[in-house]
């Protein structure tokens, strides 16, 4: 494959044709802010917390879901980028309940960590708090949507991963939400496998283990990646 | 151009403890009100979550004695799961709360009624707390100081965070002790005893002086109420409810926590947002009755360890079948954190506590749960009532100062009674007595516990046709009226 050559930050580099500029920032040892990317699964571009400046482009771009091309400028730090990154954070926050201080993925949520790394002390817009519930009919798991950030890292593990299919997105803009199959509750959808790979994806507390409490979501995302890389590289498939 | 924002503290009304006097035509003191602004938004705030999630949410209630909200939520957690947890997080679990009475009876103690007793009731607020013990007393105040952080260390060795932790879970606790934790309890435990030992010497000085008080400061009949072992030995976290009354007997044994509303009637006061809760089978307001040391130690026969009991004697030398004097809160608040400490010193030869079998899992087993634990102010209740998946349908909470409420207004009305007597006006010595009668029960209202400073007061005098003869208000930082020379009494 042929190699492209470009500059992320005054780095030159080169990559491999078809990556993305989100892979080679990382291989250029540049962190982007991440939230809807999730390693092993393809991108869909849904958080924009990765928004990058290519020059000649008025546009900003997702890094996730941009793919690297000869002769690229690219910058992943402007002052301007800082402004949306801060406000798409906030709008996240804002959107629905976060209570930190009980929520069972205090202290290892992604999203959290993203506020505290890029310096939100504070948001500045109304919170719109809306009255959405949590289903907690499935057997194991439980989905509180007050937490839940669109960002459908479950929707695809199910689908992609699993092949299960439970999970998916309805509504529109401040309706949409995740669903099990036919908007059933969760302990009544057929498809679910009960397998946790959503549960494993999700970065935030909006999917958990029933009982967890506060703090007790830790979740172990290289499982899913392991799977990913096995299926890939065939690595069950013996002769 | 400069600005000056004057902050009046007599419109800060809301963080002030409102108190009625109501007098009869012959101008004395009958009945007493004392009003309480609390939040009660928790209650509905929990509908529609994960009875799991109770434990993280409910010790932010109150700042003030988060972990018992965390173990009475626990517990009625166990109780919906229907399961009995093991006895390593029993263990671990009465460790917590046992911290939690010595480091919230120390602090009422030495920081909060200890300045009242050493300096004087009349002694200038600017003086009267905690730094003026500190000026008449170093050593004791400092004492009194680390006493009260021996318990928080307890509480953070087993609990990872001083302030609210999420560690007892529905089924059992998190994490044991580790035998570092427990090498530092047990080096620090000597001097925390040595503390208690020089309280009850400054205890008993304090009785010796204060013989108007132990009449005034709330002694009348009632009821009391607390959690006793089978055998009827003094609880703190396990055992069921008993009942006894003023001549110490039994009247009601053995409750099941879950049985509560067959003993409990609660009456919402509409002059205020507590609750008051009254003993049922006597109606209201005939079944007032008492919660906290006082009356934990009316209603058990023993305390279960060797010093405690010696004292316990004592103690209930001081009643005729039972101790009916508020004013004793303070001795059995030192009674309470001396047999913490026996207990404490058990556990630590007690290899259980260091165990990982901790907790239990099962799935709704039952609709409706409820914790019981002795806060250190007294009996908690969490009821919950979950749907066939565990979310919360609906919430109550019973906390120690609810019940105590008219308790709190009798003993308001005695004290002022006796400073009042048909002058139609509020004596200034008053209020130092009304604060310090409040503090008996160490309340866990935000504005008892300044430390520093005086409890906001807004006192007023209402006559039999409702007019206000007087009223004084003070804030807890509004400069103090000059005393009236011999006006201490
Ligand atoms: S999901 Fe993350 S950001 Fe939201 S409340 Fe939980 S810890 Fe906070
Ligand atoms: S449930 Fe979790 S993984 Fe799924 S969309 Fe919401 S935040 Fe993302
Ligand atoms: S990570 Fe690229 S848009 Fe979410």
């Amino acid at each position: 494959m042929a190699a492209k050559t470009l500059t992320i930050d005054d780095k030159h580099l080169s990559a491999e044709e078809g990556a993305t500029l989100l892979q080679a920032a990382k291989e250029a040892g540049i962190t982007l802010p991440t939230l809807c990317h999730l390693e092993g699964i393809y991108d869909v571009g849904a958080c924009r917390l990765c928004l990058v400046e290519v020059k000649g482009l008025t546009k900003l771009v997702p890094a996730c879901t941009t793919r690297v091309a000869e002769g690229m400028e690219v910058l992943t730090n402007s002052e301007r980028l800082r402004k949306y990154r801060r406000m798409t954070l906030e709008l996240l926050f804002a959107e629905r309940n976060h209570i930190c201080a009980v929520c069972v993925a205090n202290g290892h949520c992604e999203l959290q960590t993203l506020a505290y790394s890029l310096g939100m002390d504070h948001v500045r817009y109304e919170y719109r708090t809306p009255r959405w519930g949590v289903d907690h009919t499935h057997r194991l798991f439980g989905m509180d949507h007050n937490r839940c950030v669109l960002c459908s890292r479950c929707v695809r593990a199910c689908w992609h991963v699993e092949g299960a299919g439970t999970k998916n997105v309805s509504g529109r803009g401040a309706r949409a939400h995740i669903i099990t199959d036919l908007n059933q509750p969760w302990g009544e959808a057929d498809s679910c496998t009960a397998c946790g790979k959503c549960v494993q994806a999700c970065p935030t507390g909006a999917l958990f283990h029933k009982g967890a409490t506060v703090g007790e979501m830790v979740r172990d995302r290289h499982r899913l990646e392991f799977l990913v890389t096995a299926r890939q590289k065939k690595e069950w498939i013996t002769d | 151009m400069a600005t000056r924002i004057l902050i009046d503290p007599v419109t800060r009304i809301e963080g002030h403890a409102k108190i009625s006097l109501f007098v009869d035509d012959a101008g004395n003191v009958e009945d007493a009100e004392f009003h309480v602004v609390e939040f009660r938004g928790f209650e509905k705030f929990c509908e529609g979550r994960p009875y799991t999630e109770m434990p993280g949410i409910t010790p932010r209630i109150c700042g003030i004695c988060p972990v018992s909200h965390l173990l009475a939520s626990a517990k009625a957690g166990d109780a919906i799961m229907a399961v009995e947890i093991p006895p390593a997080a029993d263990k671990l679990r009465r460790l917590m709360n046992l911290a939690q009475f010595v480091q919230s009876h120390a602090l009422s103690f030495f920081h909060l009624s200890a300045p009242d007793f050493l300096l004087g009731w009349d002694t200038p607020q600017a003086q009267r707390n905690v730094f003026g013990l500190i000026g008449a007393n170093k050593a004791l105040a400092r004492a009194g100081i680390r006493l009260r952080q021996f318990g928080q260390e307890i509480i953070e060795i087993l609990g990872g965070r001083k302030i609210h932790p999420a560690w007892a879970v529905p089924g059992g606790v998190r994490s044991p002790l580790t035998p570092e934790g427990r090498e530092r309890i047990r080096h620090w435990l000597p001097e925390a005893q040595a503390t208690v030992q020089t309280a009850f010497t400054l205890w008993e000085q304090t009785l010796a002086t204060h013989q108007r008080e132990l009449e005034t400061f709330g002694n009348f009949p009632s009821l009391f109420m607390g959690l006793v072992a089978e055998d009827g030995t003094w609880e703190h976290h396990g055992g069921k409810l008993r009942f006894t009354d003023s001549h110490g007997r039994v009247i009601a044994d053995q409750i099941d926590a879950g049985n509560y509303p067959t003993v409990i009637g609660e009456s919402v006061q509409t002059s205020s947002y507590l609750k008051s809760p009254y003993y049922l089978p006597l109606g209201f307001p005939a079944g007032i009755y008492r919660v906290g040391p006082l009356a934990r130690l009316n209603v058990c026969s023993q305390m279960g360890v060797p010093r405690a009991d010696a004292e316990l004697v004592k103690f209930k030398r001081l009643g005729q079948g039972a101790v009916t004097s508020s004013f004793l809160y303070h001795y059995a608040r030192l009674i309470e954190i001396l047999a913490a400490l026996e207990y404490i010193e058990r556990y630590l030869e007690d290899d259980e506590l260091l165990s990982s079998e901790l907790r239990a899992d099962a799935g709704i087993n039952n609709r409706r749960g409820v914790g019981v634990s002795e806060a250190p102010r007294g009996t908690l209740f969490h009821d919950y009532t979950v749907d066939r998946n565990g979310l919360l349908q609906k919430v109550n909470l019973i906390v120690a100062t609810g019940q105590n409420n008219l308790a709190m207004n009798r003993t308001v009305a005695q004290i002022a009674r006796h400073y009042i007597q048909g002058r139609g006006k509020i004596p200034e010595q008053l209020l130092n007595r009304v604060e310090h009668g409040i503090r008996c029960y160490d309340p866990c209202l935000s504005c008892s516990t300044h430390a520093v400073g005086r409890m906001p007061l807004h006192v007023q005098l209402i006559g039999p046709d409702h007019t206000i003869l007087d009223e004084v208000t003070r804030g807890d930082d509004a400069p103090l009226p000059a005393a009236a020379p011999g006006a201490a009494t």
